[in-house]
């Protein structure tokens, strides 16, 4: 299965994620992966959706759009995607885990 | 000026223009009703959520303009999502305004505590949730604005209890919500319609909802007319085109006439104004039009293409879009082409009563039409009713039609004829419903009574769930089950116990006079009306099939013969 990456723009409060992935679900369109984070100006987040580059792409940019939060929307074709399967390698630490890296309640 | 964030919220209703709101008052909305008191405001006190909603529906679907509703946290915003998904559906401007718990409470399952922004957020065009009464200023205008533009739709706003009572420091009011305004439609786009239209043999409009949302009726009567095209419309675009001319073809779809679909199928141009393709209007969607390209246009970009791909797209405005046509539209007579729709329709007429002994549903919505002047607002609730007054009332005008076509939300009419009649004061408003629909939203009877609108309520009683009937007799090998009720209520007797006028055509020697008797009464009345349960609505497209393969509803001949 052949993948794309869309990049959006949003206004960066609590509910715009849920506002996307609702979309996602309530409109059956696949995602695979996302990755979001504040821009310069922290009113605004950008997000990176991993997506399957599939027929009806078009209207799912075309539905991102009508999201009042949503700013801009542009599908990436060219974008390295490997970032998404290797996630891990920024977040991970070296070494083995200590106690004080365990958050409460986690149960590694 | 210092103000507390519900006196915020109810100044900036009134500057709205806001004259009604309908809701409920509850545990967290009390600071807003507080503010209320004294307002120029009038509120409507609903017997349920869902008849706040519906009511705010009717306004807002009688007037174009957004009406409110207010409920409170829990179960009062629970009880308003099916009006909210409704309204999504049919897209009508509503803007809600719902209590939360405290801030501090939020998330700590407190009493009357539900996420009401995440229940709603896949049935509004927008929502929001209120953390600081400052924000008030920016969101309600942005509510209006958010409602009413492009495609119109419903706002939840939701306030915590402790921001409606925090105070807030400011110094001006902020602009008015008022809807965005709408880019001229390309010219270069419309020279491309107006060639395919010259071009075209068989032009066919196909016109909905859209038409009447930006007011578009008197310009699709122009391009109709002058260029001699048939008119077909959807379910929500009932109204946008007079009954009377001789260019209407009435409903398509699941329940049009034959003829309709027929029309549909040999066009070689299809003008899809102000529609979405949905599948009772479509059928089988490779199938629909398949004979003809089509010319789309919609204010909402998603919609194009969504269903079927369009030959030539215009986002934008209808409105501006057949304005701009209709100006430049030739003259043509298409002289062959309303030959042979004259034709389909000689051979496919609506078909007589089945039953002569009962109120024949057909016969008696046409009688209706007739009793009721073309200014005179119509709701519906949903079942064989809805579309027995979708194929034999004669809409003659926009927004005399009211009713659930996307959600299909029983329960509808009653509250929605309520608001209409909030609206417009001096135009009679007749609900049509079913004994299984009206029984969704009976306690506003409650609510009619309380204000003695002109509403009448003719009540199509055949003691069933008459559509859920029709397709187990027609789908599922006559295998009833849960669609008759065992027991029928005395409707006369629950109306008066509302203290609302009742009468009832079974037991009155002359129905029709008692029909046309109680139209002309003022104030709130209720019709009951028996009918056969084994009326059905015909033709009908089975689910699944393609509009040409509708079944029923033949000729009177064969039924006669048989």
């Amino acid at each position: 299965m052949r993948h794309s990456v869309l990049e959006l723009e949003v206004r960066n409060h609590p509910g715009v994620m849920s506002h996307v992935a609702g979309l996602f679900a309530r409109r059956a369109f696949n995602i695979e992966g996302i990755l979001c984070g504040p821009m310069d100006d922290e009113r605004f987040s950008r997000i990176y959706l991993l997506v399957h580059a599939e027929v009806r792409m078009d209207q799912l940019v075309k539905q991102l759009e009508k999201l009042h939060d949503v700013l801009r929307v542009n599908a990436r074709p060219d974008y390295d995607q490997t970032v998404f399967r290797r996630l891990h390698e920024f977040v991970e630490i070296d070494g083995p885990l200590t106690p004080d890296h365990c958050v409460a309640g986690d149960s590694h | 000026m210092k103000k507390s964030g519900a006196e915020i919220i109810v100044a900036l209703l009134e500057r709205q223009g806001i004259e009604v709101v309908a809701g409920i008052p509850g545990g967290a909305n009390l600071p807003l009703y507080d503010a209320l008191t004294g307002s120029r405001i009038r509120h409507v006190l609903a017997r349920h959520e869902q008849g706040a909603g519906f009511i705010a529906q009717g306004i807002a679907r009688a007037t174009g303009r957004a009406a409110v509703c207010f409920g409170t946290s829990g179960p009062g915003a629970t009880n308003l999502l099916t009006a909210i998904a409704d309204a999504k559906l049919d897209s009508v401007p509503v803007v809600a305004i719902t209590g939360q718990v405290a801030t501090s409470l939020i998330g700590t399952d407190a009493f009357q505590e539900v996420d009401t922004y995440g229940l709603t957020l896949p049935i509004t065009k927008h929502n929001f949730i209120i953390r600081d009464a400052a924000e008030l200023l920016e969101v309600i205008p942005e509510a209006f604005a958010i409602a009413q533009s492009g495609r119109p739709g419903p706002v939840v706003v939701d306030v915590p209890k402790d921001v409606q009572q925090q105070f807030h420091e400011f110094d001006a009011w902020p602009e008015l919500g008022v809807p965005r305004t709408v880019s001229d439609v390309d010219e270069t786009l419309i020279s491309a319609f107006l060639d395919r239209l010259h071009q075209a043999e068989r032009p066919i409009i196909y016109a909905g909802g859209g038409v009447i949302a930006s007011d578009a009726a008197d310009a699709l009567a122009v391009l109709a007319r002058r260029n001699n095209i048939p008119v077909a419309l959807t379910l929500a675009g009932l109204g946008a085109f007079p009954c009377d001319d001789p260019l209407y073809l009435g409903m398509l779809g699941m329940h049009g006439s034959r003829a309709t679909n027929t029309a549909m199928d040999e066009a070689d141009l299809v003008l899809a104004l102000g529609v979405r393709f949905d599948d009772r209007a479509t059928g089988r969607v490779a199938d629909f039009c398949c004979h003809g390209s089509i010319i789309h246009v919609d204010i909402d970009p998603s919609e194009i293409d969504k269903i079927k791909p369009a030959n030539l797209a215009i986002v934008g405005d209808v409105g501006k879009a057949l304005c701009a046509v209709s100006q430049q539209v030739r003259l043509q007579d298409r002289a062959a082409w309303n030959s042979r729709i004259t034709e389909l329709k000689a051979a496919h007429p609506m078909v007589p009563p089945v039953f002569p002994s009962m109120f024949n549903p057909v016969q008696l919505i046409e009688r209706l039409g007739e009793l009721c002047g073309p200014e005179t607002i119509i709701t519906t609730d949903v079942g064989q009713h809805q579309m027995w007054v979708a194929q034999a009332y004669p809409f003659r005008r926009p927004r005399t039609f009211q009713t659930s076509g996307g959600l299909g939300t029983m329960g509808f009419g009653l509250p929605a004829a309520i608001g209409a009649a909030l609206a417009c004061p001096n135009t009679p408003v007749v609900c049509v419903s079913g004994d299984g629909s009206l029984l969704m939203n009976i306690q506003e009877l409650a609510t009619l009574a309380e204000l003695n609108l002109n509403v009448k309520v003719v009540l199509l009683n055949n003691q069933h769930l008459g559509l859920v009937r029709q397709q187990q007799e027609l789908f599922y090998g006559q295998r009833y089950i849960a669609s008759a009720f065992q027991t029928s209520p005395d409707f006369a007797a629950i109306a008066a116990g509302f203290g609302i006028r009742s009468y009832d055509m079974g037991t009155n020697p002359n129905g029709e006079e008692a029909l046309w008797h109680a139209l002309q009464q003022a104030g709130p009345g209720l019709i009951n009306v028996p009918i056969h349960a084994a009326e059905n609505v015909l033709p009908m497209v089975p689910p699944g099939k393609a509009n040409h393969e509708s079944i029923g509803g033949e000729a009177i001949h064969a039924s006669l013969s048989a």
